[in-house]
C-alpha cells in the first residue's frame, strides 16, 4: 500500500467524525444566524444581518464570560501549579498516588451535585453565617460573581492540576541540581528552571479549563442565581425558552470567532514565554 | 612543601537507609590536581562528587573545602561545579544563556555587557565560538559536553567535578576530549576531580587516581605508582591486568623477595621488606613481562589462544604448574620470531623483580 494511501486510511475515521460533528454543526449554526425567528420560534430560512446588529442585547453575557472565563483559569492556573509543583516534586513517593486520587475523587460526582453543596455552603446559613457569627459583617455570598469564581475553581481544578504535574513530573531533576550548582537558591531554580520547563503543561491545562469556561452555564446558573450569567446561559434561554434559533445562533457564532481569537493570542505568547519550542506549542 | 588541600574528606560515610554508599572515606584533593576516582559500577564514586558538589550529605564525617568544613552548605553556597553525565543541559536556553546561567546568578547582578564577553570567551575555550545562539537540540553529543563544560567552568570553581563527562561519546571523540581536557585544566589552573569507571581514561589523564571498592577506597597514587605498585589484588586486577599465581615467601634476597610457587618454582619478586618467611602471598604478573621462547629451560606452558589485535598479539597459556596464563607479545618482536600457533609448546621466562609479591588477605 502506499504511503499517502495509508495514511489517507488512517485518517478517514477522524476526518469523518470531525465533518459530521464539528463542521456541519457549525455550518448549521452559521447558516441559522443570518436566519429569523419564525412566529412560533424556530428557524425560517432569510438573510439578514439584524441578529449580529443586536448582539448589544446580550453584551453583558459576553462581558461576564470574557472576564469570569480568563479570571477563573488564571485562579485556577495559581492554585493547581504549586499543588502539581508539591504533588511531583516535594510529596513522598509513596503517597503521590493517593494524593493524585485525591485530586480526582470530586470528579467522582456530577458538578451538578456539587455545584448544589456549594449553595449550601454559600448560603446565608453557611459561611456568611459564621462570619457573621464573629462579628465580620453580613457578607452575601451566593449569586455573587465570586461564589461563581469558587465554583468554577472548584469543578475545573483537577484539569489544571493533571497537565502541570505530567509536565513536572518528566523534568529531569538533575536541571534542578545543575541550576543549584550554578549558583542559583532554590527558590529562583523554580522561576528560572521549573515554571518554564512546565509550560507545556500550562498551555494545556489553561487551554482546556479555558475553553470549557468559555462554554460554562451550569456554574453561573445555580451559583450565579441568574445574576451572574454567561454568554452559555444567555444561549440556555434562546434556545430552549424564547425559541429564537437565529439570534441564539449569532450569539454561538460570534462566541466561536472570539474564543478562536483568544485561543489562538494565548498560544502564541506561551510560544514566545517557552523560547520556541515546539513541543510546548500544544498537548 | 605540601601546599593546603584544597578540599578534604574526613572519615566520611554515606549511608542511604541499609546501604552504605561510601564508607570512612579519608582524602585530601590537592590544589591543580587532576584527581579521579576510578572503580567498578556502584562502588560509590558518584556519592563521592556529590558529597563535595553537596547534592549529598555525609552521614558521618566532615567535607573540607578550601579549609571550610562545608557540611550543612547547599550547592549554590559551595565554590565548585559540576559536569553531569548527560549534560543536563536547559533545554529552554540557547548555547550562550546555558553558559551564562552561573554568572546570571550573582547578586549583584553583572553588567549584561561583562556576562556576554565571558560568555564569548569561555565558548572560545571549548572551540564552539558560533554556537551561541544554538538550541541544545541541534547540538551533537560532543558539542553539548562542551557547552557543559563551559557552562561549569564560567563561574572559575575552586574544583571542577566531572561525573563520567565522556561516558556517552564514541570512542574516537573520547579520546580527543580527554587531551582537550587536560589541557584546559592546565590553561585554567583549576582542580579537576573526574569519576570515571574507564581506567584507560583515568590513567591516561589523572595526576592522582583513587581506586575504590564497595564505597572504600582501595588506594590513591599517581598511575604510573598503581600500575607498578599496586598494594592489594583488587587494585593489581582492575588498573591494567595481571596474572596472579599463589606463592609463599622463602626468604629475602637484595632487596626482592623470594617466593615459591607451585610448589617448586623459585621466583624473585619486588615487595614488602617486612614480609615473614613462610607467609602466603600472591604474586602478580603482567602480561607484557612475560615472554615466551622455544628454548628448553623455563616453565612449561601451551597455547590456547593467539588473539591478535594489532600492536600487539595476546596469548592465552595453559600451564600445568601455574594453571592459565595470559601473556602479550608485542607485534614487532611476533613477527621476527614468528607467530605461535594454539597447541605449541612454549616456554615462560620473566625477569627478576618483575613479579610483584602481594600479601593475602
Ligand atoms: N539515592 C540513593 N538511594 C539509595 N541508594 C543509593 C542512592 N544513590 C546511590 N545508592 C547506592 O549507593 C551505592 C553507590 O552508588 P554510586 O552512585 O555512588 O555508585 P557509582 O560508583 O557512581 O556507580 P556507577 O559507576 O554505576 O555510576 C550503590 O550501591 C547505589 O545503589
Ligand atoms: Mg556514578
Amino acid at each position: 500500500m502506499r504511503p499517502g494511501l495509508r495514511t489517507a486510511l488512517f485518517l478517514a475515521p477522524a476526518t469523518a467524525w470531525l465533518l459530521v460533528m464539528l463542521v456541519m454543526p457549525l455550518v448549521v449554526v452559521i447558516v441559522f444566524s443570518f436566519g429569523e425567528r419564525g412566529a412560533a420560534g424556530g428557524y425560517v430560512p432569510a438573510f439578514t444581518l439584524d441578529n449580529y446588529a443586536n448582539l448589544g442585547a446580550r453584551w453583558t453575557a459576553f462581558r461576564n464570560t470574557l472576564t469570569l472565563a480568563p479570571l477563573g483559569t488564571v485562579l485556577c492556573l495559581l492554585i493547581a501549579w504549586p499543588l502539581a509543583y508539591f504533588l511531583a516534586l516535594k510529596a513522598d513517593p509513596r503517597w503521590r498516588t493517593v494524593l493524585l486520587i485525591l485530586v480526582i475523587v470530586p470528579f467522582w460526582t456530577s458538578l451538578l451535585i456539587r455545584s448544589y453543596a456549594w449553595i449550601q455552603i454559600l448560603g446565608g446559613s453557611g459561611l456568611p453565617r459564621i462570619i457573621a457569627d464573629l462579628g465580620l459583617g453580613k457578607p452575601r455570598l451566593i449569586n455573587t460573581p465570586f461564589a461563581v469564581m469558587v465554583g468554577i475553581v472548584y469543578g475545573y481544578l483537577p484539569l489544571m492540576v493533571f497537565p502541570i504535574y505530567v509536565a513536572l513530573e518528566k523534568l529531569d531533576r538533575r536541571l534542578l541540581e545543575a541550576s543549584g550548582d550554578l549558583g542559583s537558591p532554590p527558590w529562583r531554580t523554580v522561576l528560572q528552571v521549573t515554571l518554564p520547563l512546565s509550560m507545556a503543561g500550562v498551555a494545556t491545562g489553561s487551554m482546556l479549563v479555558f475553553i470549557l469556561l468559555m462554554g460554562e452555564f451550569l456554574v453561573p446558573q445555580i451559583l450565579g442565581g441568574g445574576k451572574v450569567f454567561f454568554v452559555g446561559n444567555a444561549l440556555v434561554d434562546l434556545f430552549l425558552q424564547s425559541r429564537n434559533w437565529p439570534f441564539g445562533a449569532a450569539v454561538a457564532a460570534t462566541l466561536v470567532a472570539v474564543m478562536l481569537v483568544t485561543v489562538t493570542l494565548y498560544m502564541r505568547a506561551i510560544r514566545r514565554l517557552s523560547g520556541g519550542r515546539d513541543d510546548v506549542a500544544l498537548m | 612543601m605540601q601546599s593546603q588541600p584544597i578540599a578534604e574528606l574526613r572519615k566520611v560515610t554515606k549511608r542511604y537507609g541499609a546501604v552504605t554508599a561510601a564508607s570512612g572515606l579519608d582524602l585530601a584533593i590537592l590544589p591543580g590536581e587532576f584527581l579521579s576516582f576510578l572503580g567498578p559500577s556502584g562502588c560509590g564514586k558518584t556519592t563521592a562528587l556529590r558529597m563535595l558538589a553537596g547534592f549529598e550529605e555525609a552521614t558521618e564525617g566532615e567535607v573540607l573545602i578550601d579549609g571550610q568544613v562545608v557540611n550543612g552548605v547547599p550547592p549554590h553556597r559551595r565554590p565548585v561545579n559540576m559536569v553531569f553525565q548527560q549534560y543536563a543541559l536547559f533545554p529552554h536556553l540557547t548555547v550562550a544563556q546555558n553558559v551564562a546561567y552561573g554568572l546570571n546568578q550573582r547578586r549583584p547582578k553583572l553588567p549584561k555587557a561583562e556576562v556576554a564577553a565571558e560568555v564569548a570567551r569561555a565558548l572560545d575555550m571549548v572551540r564552539l565560538p558560533e554556537f551561541g545562539d544554538r538550541r541544545i537540540w541541534e547540538m551533537s553529543g560532543g558539542q553539548q559536553q562542551r557547552v557543559a563544560l563551559a557552562r561549569a567552568i564560567i563561574n572559575r570553581p575552586k574544583i571542577l567535578l566531572l561525573d563520567e563527562p565522556m561516558a556517552a561519546l564514541d570512542k574516537k571523540l573520547r579520546h580527543d576530549m580527554q587531551i582537550e581536557l587536560k589541557s584546559l585544566q592546565r590553561e585554567l589552573g583549576i582542580t579537576f576531580v573526574l569519576v570515571t569507571h574507564d581506567q584507560e581514561e583515568a590513567l591516561s589523564m589523572s595526576d592522582r587516581i583513587c581506586i575504590m571498592d564497595q564505597g572504600r577506597i582501595a588506594q590513591i597514587a599517581t598511575p604510573e605508582e598503581l600500575y607498578d605498585r599496586p598494594q592489594s589484588r583488587y587494585v593489581a586486577d582492575f588498573v591494567g591486568r595481571s596474572n596472579f599465581i599463589p606463592a609463599k615467601v622463602t626468604g629475602h634476597d637484595g632487596g626482592l623477595v623470594v617466593a615459591e610457587a607451585a610448589g617448586a618454582l623459585r621466583v624473585l619478586a619486588r615487595g614488602d621488606a617486612a614480609l615473614p618467611p613462610g607467609a602466603a602471598i600472591t604474586l602478580s604478573l603482567r602480561p607484557e613481562e612475560i615472554t615466551l621462547a622455544t628454548a628448553q629451560e623455563g616453565i612449561e606452558a601451551e597455547v590456547t589462544h593467539r588473539i591478535f589485535l594489532g600492536e600487539h598479539t595476546e596469548y592465552h597459556l595453559k600451564s600445568p604448574s601455574l594453571g592459565t596464563l595470559v601473556a602479550v607479545a608485542p607485534r614487532a618482536s611476533e613477527a621476527r620470531n614468528g607467530a605461535l600457533a594454539p597447541g605449541a609448546r612454549v616456554r615462560l621466562h620473566w625477569r627478576d623483580g618483575a613479579a610483584l609479591a602481594l600479601k593475602d588477605g
